[in-house]
């Protein structure tokens, strides 16, 4: 279980190694989430219209280890961009991955770029 | 600069720091901490809440970094093993020495464990520290893996922290066992009666309990296997948690001489300073008018006393009479007991009230005037205690006849215990923080918190037990009020409305989308509140079905099913009235074989199948409507089921046909979203079997008609459904039935279930009667036309996504990938299969 969560690191934007195309714009759903795969990997990703913004994080809810924030609904609390879990409505940030609940959990977040309508997500591996 | 050092960093010892911190500028005092523990002070009051969470740091009173920031030096893990009184230092076990001016000893207690022949064996723990639970945890899941079957494990003592750890035994799956020496529970707060009666409530909840057992001997080679009462008097236990009450850790006092009591404990005055002028104690160590309290609130205090003594403040000493009023849930019950509990004759009497139907008691004790309210004991409902125990602090008025405190005045409009904004400023309202009436007030009058969190983040009060926040949400509202400002139940964030008003705005403004109305209305992005809200709004007033605006349904609407635990879900076909052809029971049965999915029997009369992953869920739907199954609606906020008893078609005692009725109003309101789920039962006679009063709208079948009932729910508050009209043709009671539900719909808050609907209406049953059956209103037409309009805008909407193509998108787990998640795990239980626990 450990390693599960383990592989989940927040890259930043200055140690990307890899821009991996995931699919196109108009694949993905608006104000709502969708889960890619990347090797091992589950990236949610998310596409505000409201702000025309994209954010991506891990798929695992680091609370019950579960495969399911892509299925989360998103929004904001006080103007910062979140996810809410759907299966125990933790909030996390889609900036910086913290728990908007207070609690240790955090999560990894992944820059994501839109170029030709095609939609990228940054790996450092 | 002068150095003080701090023995013990529990909660007690933590506070020291956090008033002196508060009460002293920077740089003045060094403050140094030592701990025995390996985290920072936790939340010992609700230790019991680590059973469920598992988690420590939710429990921490202040972060590491805290400690830092406020330069104070803690170090944990570290036992100070003597002090030298004369040179002013201590030692710590690592033989490191440290000076001090002044020394703080808060080292607090630790459990006692009688000298119990056998006592040292395996399995036998105590219920004190985080390090005692993860110990007594893992124990637990060794035996379960170990042993099948029903698992006895025991709790030595009665008492408060007892019945907690009571509880976690139970939540831990075992068969719990209270074995108490004294002939009754919570002997230090209850009477005999009163304790009577919580023993009755817990042992419903199987919870067993033992009086006046003194055990002999705990059985067993080197593992526990029972325990000994007398000779042939014992029972069969595989663990056993001792929670037999405290004693003082005053073993540093031996090492400088201070003056201890015969029983443990160091000797105090009401400075809180030892026999050494210069060391000081508080909290369960302390010894003060001959009494150790083992409550966390008079601790506060001696912090507080404490502190103030060393910075100078030498006026604020420790009062004479320490409040041990408490009031604390207790594995789901209500127990409090205040002031004095047991009543001397010679000093007042007693009025007594007890319901054992209900499992309630109450006792006040009142001075022989009639005028003061002495002390009493609430069990299974406390809800007055906030009240009661102001009116004993501050010896306000009580009624002329006392008894009316406890039943109530007959007769009378409104409470004889009168408002929260009676009480004096100076009443203290939380014992833990001491803050007053008059603090909370003030934050609001002078310091412009206008709302609970505000207070709360100022004042502090609520932040510690908690008991108090039924009475400070009560004040925080009663002040915004008193100053004409409005105390507003808005959705969230984004919207300044509440639901009621949403509806309203929506519907008058033909607002047709979510992005329109925050737009409009609201603000930012939105959040998983309002998102779903303003969904089941449009649903309630166009019948749009979920997938018309996917983004801002609720997950389980999202995907039509029902999100479980690991992540996958279940599939509830409707089933109307429960009623089902052998044929379509074994398509049913066919298909839930094909996708190897756990099936059960639901509450509801119909069949729940689990574990289908996300891209099976179309697949499945398509053979179910093929079928001639539809949508169950089991995943959304709507008409779940009606259940039917079988009715007079073949029951001889049936007076009407109940499931051709229960089917015609299932079909009529499937698929119709309201603020929170919703119920209906239809019984053929007044034996019920269809349980209609459990629900949010019974039918009973009486001579001459129908009977119906509304507003009852089953779930963790049980609530039966009051009668609201009778003798009812089959026309009247559908009419009747709109008008309740469209009515209901429109003015429920989110998430509101009838029975609480009810409850805050204004006016209760009757005004729903004069809007519903008089039309006082004059809308009754208007609530039938809306819901005939849904009734006729129906779809299955299972039926649209697996017809549309781009709805049957939606169903993969991966956008770039035809994998499936290979996350889940299935362990087989009972020839079928479950998720992998957690």
């Amino acid at each position: 279980m450990q390693n599960l969560i383990e592989q989940y690191q927040t890259v930043s934007k200055n140690r990307i190694k890899t821009w991996f195309k995931v699919g196109k714009t108009e694949d993905f759903p608006v104000n709502s989430g969708a889960c890619i795969k990347y090797k091992t990997k589950q990236i949610a990703v998310f596409n505000f219209t409201i702000n025309n913004k994209w954010y991506a994080c891990q798929n695992l809810c680091p609370h019950k280890m579960e495969m399911v924030l892509s299925l989360g609904l998103i929004g904001d609390k006080e103007g910062i961009p979140k996810v809410a879990c759907p299966l125990h409505k933790k909030n996390f940030s889609l900036e910086d991955g913290s728990n908007m609940g207070g609690d240790d959990l955090k999560i990894a977040i992944y820059p994501v770029k839109i170029e030709n309508e095609n939609v990228y997500i940054g790996f450092e591996d | 600069m002068k150095k003080i050092i701090v023995v013990g960093n529990g909660m007690v010892g933590y506070k020291f720091c956090e008033k002196f911190i508060n009460l002293t500028k920077e740089n003045t005092f060094k403050l140094i901490v030592f701990g025995e523990e390996p985290r920072p002070a936790y939340d010992r009051v609700h230790l019991s809440e680590f059973f469920e969470n598992r988690n420590a740091k939710a429990l921490e009173m202040a972060s590491l970094e805290w400690y830092k920031s406020n330069n104070i030096d803690l170090i944990t893990n570290t036992r100070v093993a003597s002090i030298h009184s004369i040179s002013k230092t201590i030692e710590t076990i690592n033989e490191e020495v440290y000076s001090y001016d002044y020394l703080v000893l808060a080292t607090g207690s630790s459990a006692f464990v009688p000298p119990i022949k056998g006592v040292e064996k395996e399995g036998v723990f105590v219920y004190r520290t985080i390090e005692d639970l993860e110990d007594t945890l893992a124990y637990a899941d060794k035996l379960k893996k170990k042993k099948s079957g029903v698992i006895k494990a025991a709790v030595l003592g009665g008492g408060l922290l007892g019945l907690e750890a009571a509880k976690a035994v139970k939540d831990m799956g075992f068969e719990p066992h209270v074995v108490e020496f004294a002939p009754k529970l919570m002997p230090r707060q209850l009477d005999s009666r009163g304790s009577k009666v919580l023993k009755e409530k817990i042992e419903s909840l199987g919870i067993h309990v033992h009086l006046s057992k003194a055990t002999n001997k705990i059985l067993g080679e080197d593992i526990i296997t029972g325990m000994e009462f007398g000779e042939y008097d014992k029972i069969d236990v595989n663990m056993l948690v001792v929670s037999a009450g405290i004693r003082p850790r005053d073993e540093l006092a031996k090492t400088c001489n201070l003056e201890t009591g015969t029983r443990g404990g160091i000797i105090v005055n009401n400075k809180m300073q030892t026999s050494d002028p210069t060391i000081y104690a508080i909290g369960e160590v302390a010894l003060y008018n001959d009494m150790i309290y083992g409550l966390v609130a008079p601790g506060y205090e001696m912090a507080d006393v404490a502190v103030n003594q060393i910075i100078g403040n030498s006026d604020v000493i420790m009062g004479n009479n320490i409040d041990m009023s408490t009031k604390l849930k207790l594995i789901g019950v209500d127990v409090a007991s205040y002031g004095e509990p047991f009543m001397p004759v010679e000093r007042g009497y007693s009025i007594i009230y007890e319901n054992k139907t209900k499992n309630l008691y109450k006792r006040i004790n009142v001075s022989h005037d009639g005028k003061k309210l002495l002390g009493g004991i609430l069990v299974g409902d406390a809800s007055d205690y906030n009240m009661f125990h102001q009116i004993y602090l501050n010896g306000l008025p009580i009624p002329e006849d006392a008894e009316e405190l406890i039943i109530g005045s007959r007769g009378k409009e409104g409470s004889s215990i009168g408002s929260v904004m009676d009480i004096p400023d100076a009443a203290q309202v939380c014992s833990c923080e001491s803050i007053t009436k008059g603090d909370i007030c003030n934050a609001i009058r002078e310091e412009g918190c206008n709302n609970l969190g505000e207070v709360i983040s100022k004042t502090k009060a609520t932040s510690g037990c908690g008991g108090c926040k039924p009475m400070v949400v009560d004040l925080v509202n009663e002040t915004l009020k008193s100053m004409g400002k409005s105390v507003k139940a808005t959705l969230c964030e984004h919207f300044n409305y509440n639901r009621q008003e949403l509806y309203d705005l929506i519907k008058v403004n033909k607002i047709e989308n979510y992005n329109d109305a925050l737009t409009k209305f609201g603000k930012g992005f939105g959040c998983e509140v309002c998102k779903p809200t303003i969904a089941s709004i449009f649903a309630s007033i166009n019948m749009e079905t979920a997938n018309k605006q996917v983004a801002i349904q609720d997950t389980n609407d999202r995907f039509l099913a029902n999100i479980q635990r690991n992540g996958t879900y279940s599939v509830v076909p409707r089933i109307p009235g429960g009623e089902i052809t052998p044929d379509k029971l074994i398509r049913i049965g066919q298909i839930g074989k094909k996708y190897d999915l756990y099936t059960k029997i639901t509450g509801g009369q119909r069949i729940d199948l689990f574990g289908a992953q996300l891209h099976q869920l179309p697949d499945i739907w398509k053979e179910l409507i093929d079928a001639g199954f539809e949508s169950g609606h089991a995943y959304g906020k709507s008409l779940r089921t009606v259940k039917s008893c079988v009715g007079s078609t073949w029951c001889r005692y049936g007076m009407h046909e109940s499931v051709t009725f229960a089917i015609e109003i299932e079909n009529r309101y499937r698929g119709l979203r309201s603020p929170h789920k919703f119920k209906g039962g239809v019984s053929g006679c007044i034996r019920e079997c269809a349980e209609a009063r459990g629900k949010d709208f019974g039918l009973i079948a009486v001579e001459g008609g129908w009977n119906l009932y509304i507003c009852g729910n089953g779930g963790a508050t049980p609530r039966h459904a009051v009668l609201f009209a009778e003798q009812l043709d089959n026309k009247t009671a559908i009419k009747y039935l709109d008008r309740f539900l469209m009515f209901y719909i429109r003015t429920a808050g989110p998430l509101v279930r009838t029975a609480p609907w009810l409850d805050k209406l204004d006016g209760g049953l009757a005004y729903v009667k004069e809007v519903v059956i008089e039309d006082s209103l004059g809308i009754a037409e208007q609530l039938e036309n809306e819901m005939q309009e849904l009734v006729n805008k129906y779809q299955c909407e299972w039926k649209q996504a697996i017809e549309d193509p781009k709805i049957k998108k939606r169903f993969k787990h991966f956008i770039n990938s035809d994998d499936t998640d290979d996350n889940l795990v299935f362990v087989p239980m009972r020839d079928q299969k479950m998720p992998k626990p957690w």
